[in-house]
């Protein structure tokens, strides 16, 4: 999955960017995402429907997955079948 | 990743919160995206392969960067200060280009160069008026140029400096948290749009969404009252902006400055007394220093607002000295100080400045000054101490190299400061024939002082530092030269004195 791609979501609003991916299924809501819309809706899996925050950057364990949400949603990330977390950044003052 | 997603998030967001101030208008995110997608049309239209900007800080620098993003066309704002000549080889270098601004100039010096030529207020409402064609419009994907900068070009011919979508957007997304800014958060926005400060505060105070209140023209007068009409709480300055507003509180300049808690500061060397001052009349405000480069996306280095407080209330002069320092590289950059022969150096030797990061383009259009690791060497020269603070002490050019032995600049100047009688100090590089080279330096006395005598500036160095920093040859200057943005031009004061 190349950085800059937009997935979407089938089973919510949710549209994430990729920063960085590996070969794994990014899904959300308990389904796959894809570069479109699906035409019909899936059901939102109850494991994966805490919901998604605007601007957040989610992130497996190791670090091989980062994806930015630029439109949230009530599914929740995760890459086949691991929830991604919500990658905690420390604030800097700002400077410009 | 196209930079525009910063201001589509945002709009996406937000679209009725005010985004912009400029000249008593107010913009709000949806209304920028709207332009910037209608400016997106014209510049397809133009045919442009550039688009630039001739003409101060408005609301067409911020429909004008978007716009270009989306069509997939660098944005190249240029410095309207530039004599004609100058600017109209600048010009040639990014021709045809749809340029923004002073029409009747470009028109001038080259109308010769095919570009499209619009005033700021016919893009300004030509872009709000033009209405994308469809829905479904293609945007560029954003895997190229966002923007290409002139750098200053104080020693040869101005290089092309390219930043990169992704450099950008790795900037921004590493260091700013998207909506993090209070509704009531305002950030007064001073510096040019050509220089990288000015385009980096656009983009991350959109993505923070804090509000941008702009000033086109800078006067310490001005500034201040506009910081209590729009209770401005973040500002970015110029070591010499910062010194004239200073100074103009010390001539009795007064507003509501409650709601500032935040300046950042950089762009040039901030002499200690300043900053000493603006400590003391700005009490609630945290300082921040950031050192950054155009080849960088900004900043990659900063020194906080604890740090500032720290130094200043220490009686250790190892912390008190914090106060000049650079402070630390940002979490998402690595930083090496390296010496002649590219070895990484140990805490306290001076060298060249090496940076590397998402953010480091470090790439003009004619090659990239990347080494293939990645790694960026800034032509700066510093160290840093035991505790990873960083140190500047000035260009690796300025550099003055005795009889083999390396000196900078700064440190002997930052010794000629402590003169009571001394207002400004330039070191640089005298020929020797003995030496090679050998330590010339250039002070401007106090306007209420008497000169100091030549045996006691010399012994005064001689006592702090060692004998080989002694200057040779001392000068006295009514003033020294700065560019415009608070630089030092050592080359200009070299020249004057040679000629």
């Amino acid at each position: 999955m190349k950085p800059g791609t937009r997935l979407k979501s089938a089973a919510c609003d949710t549209e994430v960017m990729v920063i960085r991916a590996a070969e794994g299924l990014i899904e959300c809501g308990g389904s796959p995402m894809e570069e479109a819309k699906p035409t019909q809706a899936a059901p939102l899996a109850a494991d994966f429907s805490a919901g998604t925050l605007m601007g957040k950057r989610y992130v497996d364990a190791d670090g091989r997955y980062e994806l930015l949400c630029v439109k949230p949603g009530k599914g929740s990330l995760s890459v086949d079948g691991i929830a991604l977390v919500v990658k905690d950044a420390k604030p800097l003052p700002a400077s410009d | 990743m196209n930079i525009a997603l910063l201001l589509e998030m945002a709009a996406e967001a937000a679209p009725g919160r005010t985004a912009l101030v400029c000249d008593g208008k107010r913009w709000t995110y949806g209304d920028l995206l709207a332009a910037a997608r209608g400016a997106f049309e014209l510049i397809q239209q133009s045919g442009a392969e550039y688009v630039a900007l001739l003409d101060e800080s408005s609301e067409a620098a911020v429909i004008a960067v978007f716009g270009a993003a989306l069509a997939g066309v660098p944005y190249c704002p240029l410095n309207y200060r530039l004599p004609d000549a100058d600017l109209a080889a600048l010009l040639g270098r990014i021709a045809p280009a749809l340029v923004i601004g002073d029409e009747e100039r470009v028109l001038r010096i080259a109308g010769d160069q095919d570009h499209t030529v619009l005033s700021r207020e016919d893009f300004t409402l030509k872009a709000q008026e033009t209405v994308p064609a469809d829905d479904a419009r293609e945007y560029d994907p954003g895997e190229g140029v966002a923007i290409q900068l002139f750098t200053s070009g104080t020693t040869a011919a101005p290089k092309a400096a390219i930043l990169r979508h992704s450099n950008l957007l790795g900037y921004i997304l590493g260091t700013v948290e998207f909506a993090s800014a209070d509704e009531a958060d305002a950030a007064l926005v001073v510096v040019p749009p050509y220089h990288i400060a000015g385009i980096s505060a656009l983009l991350s105070s959109i993505y923070a969404q804090r509000r941008i209140v702009m000033l086109p023209g800078f006067s310490p007068e001005r500034w201040l009252s506009l910081v209590e009409e729009e209770a401005i709480t973040n500002a970015f300055v110029v070591p010499t902006m910062l010194a004239r507003i200073v100074d103009a509180m010390d001539r009795g300049a007064s507003a509501a400055i409650e709601t500032l808690r935040a300046i950042a500061y950089g762009g040039g060397k901030m002499p200690l007394e300043v900053i000493h001052k603006a400590l003391e009349r700005f009490p609630r405000a945290g300082f921040t220093n950031a050192y950054g480069l155009t080849e960088t996306s900004s900043t990659v280095a900063l020194l906080g607002p604890d740090d500032h407080r720290a130094a200043l209330a220490s009686s250790d002069p190892r912390i008190r000295a914090r106060l000049t320092s650079l402070g630390k590289p940002i979490p998402t950059v690595v930083m090496e100080i390296r010496g002649e022969n590219g070895e990484v150096l140990p805490p306290g030797e001076a060298g060249e400045i090496y940076v590397r990061g998402e953010q480091v383009s470090g790439e003009y259009k004619e090659k990239s000054a990347l080494d293939p690791e990645g790694w960026f060497p800034t032509r700066d020269a510093g160290y840093m101490d035991e505790d990873g603070y960083l140190f500047l002490s000035g260009r690796a050019d300025d550099v003055i190299v005795r009889g083999g032995e390396n000196m900078s600049p700064g440190e002997i100047e930052d010794v000629l400061l402590t003169h009571p009688a001394i207002a400004d100090a330039c070191a640089y590089a005298i020929p020797s024939v003995e030496w090679g080279e050998a330590v010339g330096v250039a002070v401007v006395t106090r306007e209420d002082h008497v000169a100091p005598d030549e045996g006691e500036l010399r012994e005064l160095v001689r006592a702090r530092l060692r004998s080989s920093r002694v200057p040779e040859k001392i000068a006295f200057l009514p003033e020294l030269p700065y560019n415009e943005m608070g630089k030092l031009l050592r080359r200009k004061v070299k020249d004057v004195l040679a000629g």
